[in-house]
């Protein structure tokens, strides 16, 4: 990228099961206020304002429409991304790239348990042939890993050594939904949901809000002592029928992969990166990213996780914060992970914080089976 | 405060579906492939030239969730950037910017952007009173004519504004219409037939109202070097605004006197360079939902001053062949297909500028308005211009 957009601040709420004594507008504002006082600035220093909802979770058709107030958008530039929470990044950087707005103040959130996963993913199916097979996120993504693991010989027993991992590293990050010690026994005895896909193998449906502040280049420097800049980003969007695609690839992530990494100069990704926060939504999906962004080779992820080369201490640390196996405020996703990732490469991640990081990938994903993918490159900034 | 991008943008195709009430020849990812095909015909160009797509319409409308998931087939996106932007009623100039900051952004050289709706495979009002708060507006919400209908009356007890000059407008629009291959009501009125027709709530009459409509249309954005090579008199945008607002039920004056359009207007002529719009611009697209609308936006939108929406509109001023035309398309009173709508006023605007509008071509048009209503009561506004 000729230009760059700089990170200047981020806040999270606390990531929780049931936040029954604050409304979505209410976590808007949290966040909103927060990251713009802990960063010195107002509402007024804010060009503009991109929101991300859905509003299938908030149950509320034009769900940006109830946060105006709260994130300061009234009388002012604001839109909304209804996908997950990286695309919101890269749009608001998008749009300070234009040259139009000089700053942007990006705020995701989602309520899940104010709404039902089946339904609203069952929604996202062809309405005629798919929808009356009863088809969801998880029941697709059980397919998915199915022909994963089958396709290159992983064994269940990798994935649940993702869940184990996370889970560790969410012990150390005080925003995240959970965070323990499971044994490999407990993962693999865990109730089945959808098989391969056991109950310890998959997110913790999860409410909450993440906010962030974006800046050109000279208002990032202004602004910040210890900018974050987005070197790379870049999203692509796979077939929507599952019978269209081989399940146990992911082609809009290798292309998104490889154009991110273009755009940062980066030609061997495992050297060059020193963390990664990804969207594992279940923990095949830790696995089947990290290959498809050339990580490994193919098959090879599980074998990496085993080496512990995956860990908060290995080579290449992923989900440091937790992941989203530690909290998935599922449309927030996204933004969680570029912030995590901002925040390691600022030295703010406290106990998880992975020494010297001066390179990290973000990647967040939506649709069925990871149909569209986005991945974001940041670097600690001068 | 918005300012000018940082490269040229133009906007050099467009591509609409034949709006009608219900389209049950096609389904939703064939009719948004309809717009697709008769965007890249119009820029004799192939998907493949394409290098993003950007996508919106309202979802709760037809319960489609990620519907720029299942609309990959009919919208090319397979393998490319792809997008969704969602703003209600804006939804259509939300992208039609989107489009704009895509190129913009120096990431991409060309974006085409594509609204939508399908409303006979749901339900407009029931998908509209879900905007409402659960708890305390759900109940007494009623889609969208009741709240125009409290605000109409507001707007003509304050400045003496009658049902006559609002009449005017339906007629003025559905006649244009008949020059718009792709409207979906062309009507020839008298003022006498709308004052006729069905009070839905006063003063707002069937023929005073928006319908609605199944359609779909599609845009290319291209940077500066590919502008030229696809259309040689591309639409330049010179001018992009959004206003966000958040009124509550009681909020009526903020609802006619449209403040986000009135600040969106004045932040958008100060970039372009227009003092004076009824005579600087020669054409301008102004999303109307409703008659009242159009006249109470003429002032917001600084046509006139306020209170004088009605004397503009008796002065044929707006007319077709007045000093600036109003919705030559037909307006949002002849089609409405609310993804689309917005993104239409823009793609009439540079049709108008790219001097491709046929019957509905109002002569020598430099400068062009597009506005977009949405959302609780936002407003977009887009300047194109003939020359960058």
């Amino acid at each position: 990228m000729t230009e760059r957009v700089g990170i200047v601040g981020v806040y999270q709420t606390k990531y929780e099961p049931r936040k029954i004594f604050d409304s979505y507008p209410e976590l808007v504002f949290e966040v909103s206020s927060k990251v713009l006082e802990e960063n010195g600035l107002t509402i007024a220093d804010m060009d503009q304002v991109v929101t991300n909802s859905q509003d299938f979770w908030d149950g509320r058709t034009i769900s940006n429409r109830t946060v105006s107030e709260a994130c300061g958008s009234v009388l002012r530039a604001e839109s909304k991304v209804a996908m997950d929470g990286s695309f919101a990044v890269f749009y608001a950087a998008m749009r300070i790239l234009s040259g139009c707005y000089d700053s942007c103040l990006l705020v995701s959130h989602c309520k899940m348990s104010e709404g039902s996963p089946h339904l609203i993913n069952n929604a996202m199916f062809d309405p005629l042939y798919q929808r009356i097979l009863g088809f969801d996120e998880l029941s697709t993504c059980a397919m998915q890993a199915k022909r994963y693991l089958h396709k290159y010989g992983l064994t269940e027993e990798q994935c649940a050594l993702v869940s184990i991992k996370n889970l560790h590293n969410g012990k150390k990050n005080p925003y995240a939904h959970r965070g323990r010690e499971i044994s490999l026994g407990q993962v693999m005895s865990s109730r089945m949901l959808a098989n391969p896909i056991k109950e310890l193998d998959a997110y913790p449906p999860t409410d909450g809000a993440c906010a962030m502040i974006l800046a050109n280049e000279e208002k990032t420097k202004q602004w910040s002592s210890t900018p974050v800049w987005i070197t790379g980003m870049a999203s692509r969007l796979d077939s929507f029928y599952l019978g269209d695609r081989d399940l146990g690839e992911a082609a809009s992530l290798e292309l998104a992969a490889k154009k991110a990494y273009s755009m940062a100069g980066i030609s061997n990704p495992r050297k060059e990166i020193d963390l990664v926060e990804l969207s594992e939504f279940y923990s095949y999906q830790e696995l089947l990213w990290l290959e498809a962004m050339g990580f490994c080779q193919r098959g090879e992820a599980g074998k990496m996780t085993e080496q512990g080369i995956t860990a908060l201490a290995g080579e290449l640390p992923v989900n440091p914060s937790g992941g989203v196996l530690s909290g998935n405020p599922v449309t927030v996703a996204g933004a969680i992970r570029v912030a995590e990732a901002a925040l390691q490469l600022m030295g703010r991640a406290g106990d998880h914080q992975v020494e010297g990081a001066k390179r990290a990938l973000a990647q967040g994903h939506c649709g069925p089976c990871g149909q569209a993918q986005c991945v974001l490159i940041l670097e600690r900034g001068k | 405060m918005a300012r000018r991008a940082k490269r040229n943008v133009a906007i050099v195709a467009t591509g609409q579906t034949d709006h009608r009430s219900k389209r049950p020849d096609v389904n939703i990812v064939e009719m948004i492939n309809e717009a697709v095909r008769r965007c890249l015909a119009d820029a004799q160009m192939t998907i493949e030239e394409i290098d993003a797509v950007v996508i919106g319409n309202m979802e709760h409308f037809e319960g489609i969730f990620f519907t720029e998931m299942w609309s990959v087939d009919g919208t090319g996106s397979f393998l490319k950037h792809g997008m969704k932007v969602t703003t209600g009623g804006t939804t259509g100039t939300s992208l039609a910017l989107a489009g704009y900051y895509h190129v913009a952004s120096g990431l991409f050289d060309t974006v085409m952007t594509i609204g939508w709706e399908k409303q006979s495979e749901g339900e407009t009002t029931a998908g509209l009173i879900f905007q409402a708060d659960p708890l305390w507006e759900r109940a007494t919400m009623s889609g969208a004519i009741g709240s125009f209908a409290a605000s109409a009356t507001a707007y003509m007890h304050k400045y003496g504004i009658t049902e006559e000059q609002a009449a005017k407008v339906a007629v003025k629009n559905r006649k244009n219409a008949f020059n718009n291959p792709h409207a979906h009501l062309r009507m020839e009125l008298t003022v006498e037939q709308v004052l006729q027709s069905k009070m839905l709530a006063y003063p707002i009459k069937m023929l005073d109202m928006c319908p609605t409509s199944d359609g779909a249309c599609a845009m290319i954005f291209a940077s500066e070097d590919k502008a030229k090579k696809i259309y040689q008199n591309p639409a330049w945008v010179v001018a992009g605004v959004t206003r966000h607002d958040q009124p509550f039920g009681g909020d009526l004056e903020m609802v006619m006197n449209l403040r986000t359009l009135r600040s969106a207007t004045e932040e958008a002529y100060q970039i372009a360079g227009i003092k004076e719009p009824l005579r600087d611009l020669d054409v301008a697209e102004l999303y109307e939902p409703c008659t009242f609308a159009e006249l109470s936006w003429y002032e917001a939108a600084g046509f006139c001053g306020p209170g004088e929406g009605g004397k503009l509109m008796d002065s044929g001023a707006t007319h077709m062949d007045g000093e600036l035309p109003v919705n030559p398309s037909g307006g949002v009173l002849s089609t409405n297909c609310i993804g689309a709508t917005a993104m239409i006023r823009v793609a009439e605007a540079a049709i108008q500028v790219m001097g491709k509008g046929g019957k509905r071509q109002v002569p020598n048009v430099n400068r062009a308005l597009a506005t977009g209503f949405g959302g609780s009561w936002w407003s977009d506004v887009m300047i194109l211009s003939r020359t960058p």
